[in-house]
């Protein structure tokens, strides 16, 4: 151990609690005159009892945002009745649809037309088409919270035949800690009758703030066109009764389908910036969530925070397999092929210190995206310009609501 | 050391891979329990380290095939490097691991019994611990349906296709109904503490992430990750006690990241009956606890060079990365590194890299 060493790291901007424990346990005379002289010191954190980082979510604080594909909500909206008729509800209805929406009374909502997101984004690139409509709904929510499931989605039912509250899951999920830098083998150690195991340091156990919660799907799980033009008719049964953390710096596929996350704090994160060239409306046909489930999990990451994923369920019904899988291939595996690169990018992402928002964050990926990606294909330089003008747009929109 | 010999028996199905499988348990009570598994381990070979007092008497149940080991044996067949083998704590297992000539190894707990399923049925773990090994692991990158290869569950939508074959399982590891494995802080705030939700998911643990591996219900491919195995001194009386399976999941994890290999942690579910003393625990556990700090921060800080290509090279690369960090903080960091020196020249020694069996001799 070097003065040299010292000197290095500080220039870095590396240092940091524990290196700086480490270099004074060298016991280097050298090394510990210079870190007198610069006047280095512990930082003194006081023992507080132990406190988690739940929060409390009040159901004015949520916004659910659904967007609609084709006019009839009324059995949806029926069938989630009991689970969402106490919140506000944002309903996007897809720019290409022309028939009035059906909703059936004693919802308090807002419905958002073609027209709506003209006047909001119509001066941006952005496209709004299929599923990527629900983001006006992120966008003009003014909510903290937001959880969006697709209208081609029921409540599930558990192990015991009862009805799955999925907004209140979520609402559970956002509302405690997330552990992402140890893997607690009992899973969410903060559910009813789970803990922490042996072996998870304490000093870990507070956890940090959960931005995004990804649920899951019975039925017609989300899986894309060649597995689905494989596997047809397999339906998922398999009933996982838990919630975990995905690691920190560990990527993900995050669906669309079944999502709540605090717009507040991760609102800039999920935009339509990535959208293939024959991209449909069937799900299988998209990526657009992916690639914002990729940008949101790097940006939780770097902010400190966490992301759940497992319960809850929800039901996904034959609906939601209208179409053909093999024509979607036909059409081209662009998705698919597009995913080789986009992941090993989204794991090499490192952001700079000073990137301390989500638009910051955005707005850096985008950089990113376009020196590293721009040039193997028109998708990615699109994207990253899409990023750019949705957090543009993200900041108008929301100094407008202010 | 003493053999038994098998009896015959009706065959419950076809046992999955029994000549490549030994079944390594520490005996610290009585092997009564292997009663209750008769019908999944009695076509396997079991390896059976008797911890504590060497002169007391293990009674193995009829029917079994095993060779038992205690205290005497080890220090027999190591020598003076017997003392790498800690005899407190379970951790003596770790000569079961380092004697047996089999690609895989499970171990158990003599305090673990068969658990049910929720529709009643008794499960196989040793059955699921295989299906485990035998299945690729994904850990770059998560799948939200858990293990794809499960009947059942696929690779989500926006998995990458070049990921879809996955890695060797070099470990799984298992769970436990009823007495969940809790430190003593979190046994003494909650005594009644009872585990029973059944996860019905095997899930591959991203790479990069550390977890708590605990031994007691653990599967892994002997070949691959056997010298990492090291149940170190860490027991009773060490300055860090009821670590010691712990410290060999660190190590592990952190060489299976490098080696690109996959760790599951979930199913199978075992149940546990342990007679729960959470102020003797604390008092074994209170130096662990406090180590823990250092300990983590520590192995997420390891970094192995390209050079350690073999397992064993990268668990002496770590010994020097103890021996350097640790070893400033407390000197019996010193002695652990050297104890891991120690087990890996006595894993080489037992277990040379040739086809030809070799290593002591069974049987008095």
């Amino acid at each position: 151990m070097h003065l040299f060493n010292v000197q290095k790291t500080l220039h870095a901007g590396k240092l940091t609690e524990k290196i700086l424990k480490l270099f004074m346990a060298t016991g280097n005379e050298n090394i510990l005159s210079l870190i007198q002289s610069l006047n280095i010191q512990h930082i003194l954190l006081p023992v507080l009892p132990t406190k988690n980082m739940s929060v409390e979510i009040k159901d004015n604080e949520v916004d659910i945002v659904i967007t609609a594909l084709q006019p009839d909500l009324t059995s949806f909206m029926e069938d989630w009745r009991p689970i969402i008729s106490q919140f506000h509800i944002i309903i996007v209805k897809e720019p290409g649809l022309e028939e009035d929406l059906q909703i059936p009374q004693g919802f308090d909502h807002q419905i958002y037309t073609g027209s709506d997101i003209q006047r909001i984004a119509g001066h941006t690139s952005i496209t709004f088409s299929g599923h990527s409509c629900c983001y006006i709904g992120y966008l003009v929510s003014q909510k903290k919270y937001v959880i969006s499931i697709d209208s081609d989605c029921l409540p599930a039912r558990d192990k015991n035949g009862c009805v799955v509250d999925a907004v209140a899951q979520h609402i559970a999920n956002l509302q405690t800690p997330a552990t992402p830098f140890f893997f607690n083998t009992l899973y969410d150690p903060y559910r009813t009758g789970a803990d922490f195991v042996r072996g998870y340091p304490f000093s870990l156990r507070t956890g940090v703030q959960c931005v995004l919660s990804c649920g899951l799907w019975l039925n017609l799980a989300d899986y894309d066109a060649p597995t689905q033009a494989v596997k047809p008719n397999e339906r998922n049964h398999r009933y996982v009764d838990a919630v975990l953390t995905v690691p920190a710096r560990a990527m993900m596929p995050v669906s669309g389908i079944n999502i709540a996350f605090d717009r507040e704090i991760m609102g800039p994160t999920f935009f339509p910036g990535f959208r293939l060239p024959e991209e449909g409306k069937q799900r299988w046909e998209s990526m657009e969530d992916i690639w914002c489930g990729l940008c949101a999990k790097v940006v939780g990451d770097h902010l400190g925070h966490g992301v759940k994923s497992g319960l809850p369920y929800v039901w996904r019904s034959a609906s939601a397999n209208r179409g053909d899988a093999f024509g979607s291939l036909k059409r081209g595996w662009e998705g698919v092929k597009l995913m080789e690169e986009v992941v090993p990018f989204f794991q090499s992402v490192r952001l700079p210190r000073t990137a301390v928002t989500a638009e910051e964050c955005v707005f850096e990926i985008a950089k990113m995206v376009s020196e590293r990606l721009g040039q193997s294909n028109a998708v990615f330089s699109k994207a990253a310009a899409a990023m750019i003008e949705w957090v543009k747009l993200w900041k108008t929109v929301n100094s407008q609501q202010a | 050391m003493a053999t038994g010999r098998v009896a015959p028996a009706s065959v419950p199905g076809t046992p999955l891979l029994k000549d490549e499988l030994d079944i390594v348990i520490p005996a610290i009570r009585s092997l009564d329990f292997l009663e209750t598994w008769r019908p999944f381990f009695q076509h396997y070979h079991l390896i059976i380290v008797q911890d504590g007092d060497p002169s007391r008497a293990i009674r193995v149940p009829e029917g079994f095939e095993y060779e038992l080991y205690n205290r005497n044996d080890v220090k027999r067949i190591l020598g003076p490097r017997a003392a790498c083998i800690s005899f407190k704590d379970s951790a003596c297992r770790s000569f079961g691991y380092l004697v047996s000539k089999k690609k895989y190894v499970f171990t158990i707990d003599d305090d673990c019994f068969v658990a049910k399923d929720p529709s009643g049925k008794e499960i196989n773990a040793l059955e699921q611990h295989i299906k485990n090994l035998l299945s690729s692991s994904t850990p770059f990158f998560f799948n939200t349906l858990y293990d794809p290869y499960r009947e059942g569950a696929d690779f989500v939508r926006g998995y990458p296709f070049s990921l879809r074959e996955g890695v060797p399982t070099a470990v799984s590891h298992g769970l436990w109904l009823n007495i969940p494995d809790y430190d003593a802080p979190t046994q003494l705030v909650k005594p009644l503490g009872r585990n029973n939700r059944y996860v019905d998911a095997v899930l591959t643990i991203p790479k990069g992430s550390l977890f708590p591996m605990c031994g007691i219900n653990l599967a892994f491919n002997r070949e691959l990750i056997g010298p990492a195995m090291f149940f170190g001194p860490l027991g009773d009386g060490e300055l860090i006690g009821r670590y010691d399976d712990m410290w060999a999941g660190w190590c592990t994890k952190v060489i299976c990241d490098h080696m690109g290999w996959g760790v599951k942690t979930g199913l199978p579910y075992i149940w546990r009956n342990k007679a729960i003393n959470p102020f003797l625990n604390l008092k074994k556990e209170c130096n662990g606890v406090y180590w823990l700090e250092e300990l983590i921060p520590f192995f997420q800080c390891v970094t192995l060079p390209k050079e350690c290509t073999t397992v064993q090279k990268c668990y002496i690369e770590i010994s020097k990365q103890v021996k350097a960090k640790l070893g400033k903080l407390d000197p019996y960091f010193n002695k652990l590194a050297e104890a891991m020196v120690t087990w890996i020249e006595v894993w080489d020694e037992l277990n040379p890299p040739t086809n030809a069996p070799s290593g002591p001799v069974k049987g008095k």
